[in-house]
Order: C-alpha cells, then sequence, then structure tokens
C-alpha cells in the first residue's frame, strides 16, 4: 500500500516516469509488440504461404507463363526486367498483412486492451511496422533467391543492389502506412482486404513492373508514366541493371516522402482515437 | 482495505455529469457516478444505454465531451497516463492473441506494463494458476473454450495489478456454467479489494455481485442504490405465471386486470405474464388463480415471488431490459440472452 500511500500525499499528481525512462519504454514496447506479431506470424501457416510461396508462384509465372510474350530491352532479357517489378510488387502487397492484422486487433478489443495500459502510445503502430519490415525482407531475399535460380542477375556491383533492396523495403513501408491508417480507420478485416486488392492491384499492375509502358493505350500511359510504383520500379531496375537513376529516384524519394508525411500520422491518429 | 492516510476516504471513482454524443447520437447526456474503495458498482442498462461509452471514458480510450471523471484522484483527460497505470480492461470480447499460448499472452502483457522477463514470467505462472489455465497454458489461446478465452482476458487484466477494474460485460456470450464461473473470479477479485466497475445487461449477475446498482438508460442514470433498495421502489410482491396457449394471453391479462396494484404486465413473446400484487401476497394468488379459472385460460408455473431487478428495470423504464435499443451500435459479438424467467422457481 506504499503506492497509494505516496499519491495520497501528492494528490492529483502523477508520479509519471521522466523522459529517458519514457524513451527506454517507447523502444522496449516497440521491440514487445514486434516480437508478438513475428511469433503470430510464425504460427499461422496462411501468413507463411503468403509470404513466401505466393511470390514464388508469381515469379515463376511471370518468368515462364507470360515472360515470353512480353518483349523488353533490358540486359538479360524478361527475368532481369520481372525480378525488380516483383520485388516492389511484394513488398507493397506485404502491406495487406498490416491493414488485416491491425483491423483485426481493433475488431477484438486487443487495441482497446493496449490503449488502456501504460504502454508507449507509439509501440503499437511501431511494432507492427517493424514486424511487417522484417516479414517483408524475408520476402524480397526470397524472391531474389528464386530469381537468381531461374537466371536473373544483378548487372551493377553489390552496392546498388544493396540499395534496391533497400528502395523496395522503404516503399513496403511507405504502402504499410497507407495500409496501417485504412486498417484501422475502417477496423473489419475483410473490408480492409477488399479494399486493399481495389488498390494496390491497379497500382503495382498499372506500372512498369511487369511490362513496358510504352505496350499500353495511350490513355493508359499517362496514368503508368506517372504514379510512385513506376518511379519506384525503374529506379529498383536501374540500380540492379545499370542505367540513370537520379531522374526517378528523386521523384521516388518525393512520393515516398510525400506518402510518409502525409499517412504516418493519419494511422497515428486513427490509432489514438481508434474506437 | 485500502484506508488513505490524512486525506479521508476518496473515492475510486468520480464521475460528475458527463456526457458524450457520436453526431446526433447522445450516448451520455451527463451522468454522475461515485464508487468507494473496494467496492464493486454494477452498471445495469440495455443495449446502446451508455454503459460502454462510459466504461471507455473512464478507461481512457475515449474523450468526454463535457464533465468530469477521475480514476484513483486521476482526472481521465489531464493524467490519462496516471490513470492507465491504475487501472485494469476486460472487454466484451476476449482481447487476447489466439495464436499464442496462454503463457505467452500473460507474459507479453506483463513486458508491456514494464515488468522484467523473470517477473513477467513468475506473474503469468502466478495467474493461470489462479484462472485454472495451468494446464492449458502452453496451448494456443485459439484451442480455449470460449469460458478459458474469457478467463485468460480476465487474467490478462490483472497482469498489471489494477486497482480499479473495469469489465465490461465479462459474462456476455458465455454458457452458463462459464457464467457462474466468471462470477466466483469476479466475487474472489472484489474480496480482495479490487474495487470493480461492472457493466450488465444481465439483472441477476448486478444483483449477484454488485454491492451498489446504477441503472443506465438512454445515458441517463434513472435509479441508482443497493439491490435491496432498488427492489423496495417497486413494491411488494409480483405474481407470475406463463401462458402457454399465447394467442390467450389478452385474455388472462384482462382477466387479473383488476387484482394489481397496476396494470399486468404481459410479453407475447414468452407468455409471461407479471402483476405487481403489493403487499396483499397469497390473498391476491388466490384472486388469481380463481379469475385465471373463470376466464378458462390454463397456465404453468404460477409463483408469487419477490420482486427481480427485471421488474425494477420495467418499473423505471417502461420497458424490458433485455430490449435491444434502435441505433445502438455495438461491436463484437452480440451476447447469447439470459435464461427466460421461466428458470426461476416458486419461492
Amino acid at each position: 500500500m506504499t503506492a497509494v500511500a505516496e499519491r495520497a500525499s501528492a494528490p492529483g499528481v502523477p508520479a509519471g516516469p521522466g523522459l529517458g525512462v519514457r524513451f527506454r519504454w517507447a523502444v522496449t514496447d516497440t521491440l514487445t509488440i514486434t516480437r508478438r506479431n513475428l511469433l503470430v506470424w510464425m504460427r499461422v501457416p496462411a501468413y507463411l504461404v503468403f509470404t513466401v510461396i505466393q511470390p514464388v508462384i508469381f515469379v515463376l509465372m511471370f518468368r515462364y507463363v507470360f515472360g515470353g510474350a512480353i518483349l523488353v530491352t533490358v540486359p538479360g532479357g524478361y527475368v532481369n526486367f520481372l525480378i525488380p517489378g516483383i520485388v516492389a510488387q511484394t513488398a507493397a502487397f506485404a502491406s495487406f498483412g498490416t491493414a488485416i492484422a491491425l483491423a483485426m486487433e481493433l475488431k477484438k478489443g486487443v487495441i482497446d486492451r493496449l490503449r488502456s495500459m501504460p504502454m508507449a502510445r507509439s509501440a503499437v503502430l511501431a511494432g507492427r511496422l517493424v514486424a511487417d519490415t522484417g516479414r517483408m525482407t524475408v520476402t524480397i531475399l526470397i524472391i531474389i533467391g528464386v530469381g537468381y535460380a531461374v537466371g536473373f542477375r544483378f548487372l551493377n556491383g553489390f552496392l546498388p543492389a544493396v540499395a534496391m533492396i533497400v528502395l523496395a523495403i522503404v516503399f513496403g513501408v511507405a504502402i504499410c502506412c497507407i495500409s496501417a491508417f485504412t486498417g484501422l480507420a475502417i477496423g473489419d478485416e475483410e473490408s480492409v482486404q477488399a479494399f486493399g486488392l481495389i488498390w494496390l492491384f491497379p497500382l503495382t499492375f498499372l506500372s512498369s513492373a511487369f511490362v513496358p509502358i510504352a505496350t499500353m493505350p495511350g490513355w493508359l500511359q499517362a496514368f503508368a508514366n506517372n504514379q510512385p510504383v513506376t518511379y519506384v520500379v525503374d529506379t529498383m531496375r536501374a540500380l540492379a541493371l545499370g542505367g540513370p537513376v537520379a531522374a526517378s529516384l528523386w521523384k521516388s524519394v518525393a512520393w515516398l516522402a510525400g506518402i510518409f508525411i502525409v499517412f504516418l500520422p493519419l494511422a497515428v491518429r486513427a490509432y489514438r482515437r481508434a474506437s | 482495505m485500502s484506508q488513505v492516510n490524512g486525506v479521508g476516504e476518496r473515492p475510486a471513482i468520480l464521475v460528475e455529469d458527463l456526457t458524450k454524443s457520436f453526431g446526433q447520437v447522445r450516448a451520455l447526456r451527463g451522468i454522475d457516478l461515485s464508487v468507494p474503495r473496494g467496492t464493486v458498482l454494477g452498471v445495469l442498462g440495455p443495449n446502446g444505454a451508455g454503459k460502454t461509452t462510459a466504461v471507455r471514458i473512464l478507461t481512457t480510450l475515449l474523450l468526454p465531451d463535457e464533465g468530469r471523471a477521475l480514476v484513483e484522484g486521476y482526472d481521465v483527460v489531464r493524467d490519462a497516463a496516471a490513470v492507465r497505470r491504475s487501472i485494469g480492461l476486460a472487454g466484451q470480447s476476449a482481447a487476447i492473441q489466439e495464436e499464442l499460448t496462454g503463457r505467452e499472452n500473460l507474459e507479453i502483457i506483463g513486458r508491456l506494463y514494464h515488468l522484467s522477463w523473470p517477473q513477467a514470467r513468475s506473474r503469468a505462472v502466478e495467474l493461470l494458476e489462479q484462472f485454472g489455465l495451468s494446464d492449458a497454458a502452453d496451448r494456443t489461446a485459439k484451442t480455449y473454450s470460449g469460458g478459458m478465452q474469457r478467463r485468460l482476458d480476465l487474467a490478462a487484466s490483472l497482469v498489471g495489478r489494477p486497482k480499479v477494474l473495469f469489465l465490461d460485460e465479462p459474462t456476455t456470450g458465455l454458457d452458463p456454467r462459464s457464467r457462474l464461473g466468471m462470477w466466483d473470479i469476479i466475487r474472489s477479485l472484489a474480496a480482495d479489494g479490487t474495487t470493480l466497475l461492472l457493466t450488465t445487461q444481465y439483472l441477476d449477475e448486478a444483483d449477484e455481485l454488485a454491492d451498489e446498482i446504477v441503472v443506465i438508460d438512454h445515458g441517463l442514470v434513472i435509479a441508482a442504490g443497493t439491490s435491496e433498495e432498488l427492489k423496495g421502489r417497486v413494491g411488494g410482491d409480483v405474481v407470475e405465471f406463463i401462458v402457454p396457449d399465447r394467442g390467450r394471453i389478452d385474455d388472462a391479462a384482462t382477466a387479473i386486470a383488476k387484482i394489481g396494484e397496476s396494470e399486468p404486465l404481459a410479453d407475447p413473446g414468452s407468455g409471461v405474464v407479471s402483476l405487481r400484487v403489493g403487499s396483499r401476497g397469497s390473498d391476491a394468488l388466490v384472486e388469481v388463480v380463481r379469475s385465471l379459472d373463470a376466464a378458462g385460460v390454463v397456465t404453468r408455473g404460477l409463483t408469487l415471488r419477490r420482486p427481480s431487478l427485471d421488474d425494477v428495470f420495467l418499473a423505471l423504464t417502461g420497458h424490458a431490459a433485455e430490449e435491444e435499443e434502435p441505433g445502438g451500435r455495438r461491436r463484437g459479438r452480440r451476447g447469447a440472452r439470459r435464461g427466460t424467467d421461466m428458470e426461476r422457481t416458486a419461492s
């Protein structure tokens, strides 16, 4: 009952922790939530299938089924064109997991429980994004491994290859922020999934990810040439295979920065007022 | 019990003139509550009455529009962080991670309360033991029964040793046996001196567990007091019976209309007819039997009983407690309905 006595001596003044302690808690709470999310991910076979098997099927299908019909002018042929595109698409699709998990936690009251606890307010979103980044990184490395097995090669050296992977991850996290916001704002996993399909499928396929934009009808080219997935994929491709990087890189960075600036605060706000 | 030295007894929960609207819907229209330390307050009301809104404000999940709410002396708006250090919350559904084991669920909550790993582990073991989940500790919560999941959820709300515990409809959706188990647990928590605020739609639950009851309807406290005081408001005994032939329920009501202190209440759904007869008890019972016999209405389960909280609710609000409110949107599963009054036996 010492706590009661202490409080009674200064009623109304919370004996809150200092700034340093609060920062440490923000870090440990984020890690705890990350750990929890990764445990859940490893326990659900369906999640593993989505993370590992689905992208592999995509690689094999595009490489061997559609690939022969798609003419590209990059060194090494379609497989070299494809892998950067599919890595970007996979990074974007990883955000389904973000949105669905948050929507489920919201619906089941898990988020209410966590918000009623004296833990760091930022940890649920941060832990979710960290875990999903880890998950996404695993998938990307698997795709590149499978890509290597079916003929893909980095042609531009080691550091640009690493830069390509980093860009893909940053892009994926940006999309995860959008999905975190939609997941928390919609709050129902099935609606969230449907909504994700509506915007993510067109955004990734109506880009330079799988086919050269020049093969699309003119009106579609106008969209495909000016949307962020194309900028990101073009940059990744240039990093992987060589070629001019700067122009598309700056546009990518601008878009990604814009997405973070708009959607990270929106996601945080949706978490705070989630009800 | 925690007597605060020198300051006098400050209520664990103090709510003054609290209001909250969602667009046009006025969920809370100025409620006042005061819950002394170590007592159990039952907040009783139908769906959409404002119970969950009140709990969400008190647990810092929602900001009030107006009014003041203090938990353990801390303002839920200005000192939200301090409030969070004092409370536990178990909601209407089991807020647990089904893919994790019972033990993992509790350990992670412990870590989020900033216990060290060894502390989090031993606290988990303690709670699993206390809630009869030791044998299932290392199974994923998905394999648990509904009752076990709710017990785990309640255990999770206790990891931080809260001084004030909020239970929002803790038995909604549970089968009768799990409900009784939950009641035992809630009683033992109250016996340990935890202050409890418990919302429920089940009148017998409030009757059974709460020291004080407030009845909320349409965002207002319409009555407050002990269970006995509330029953006293209805005054006197109730004659109740079932008309198996639903078509004759109105005939039955007409036949006994003159006997009671007020109009008989007939529920065409369950076939239950009840009549308040004041202190005339058995005399009234005899008259009811004669009148029904004369009218040729067959009845079952004719009883004379003390008023229940159902009667109180009906008398206070003019409608039954478990009626769905229009616009009373709820998240999560709709609860299984309590057994009908037929379960009650003659006294």
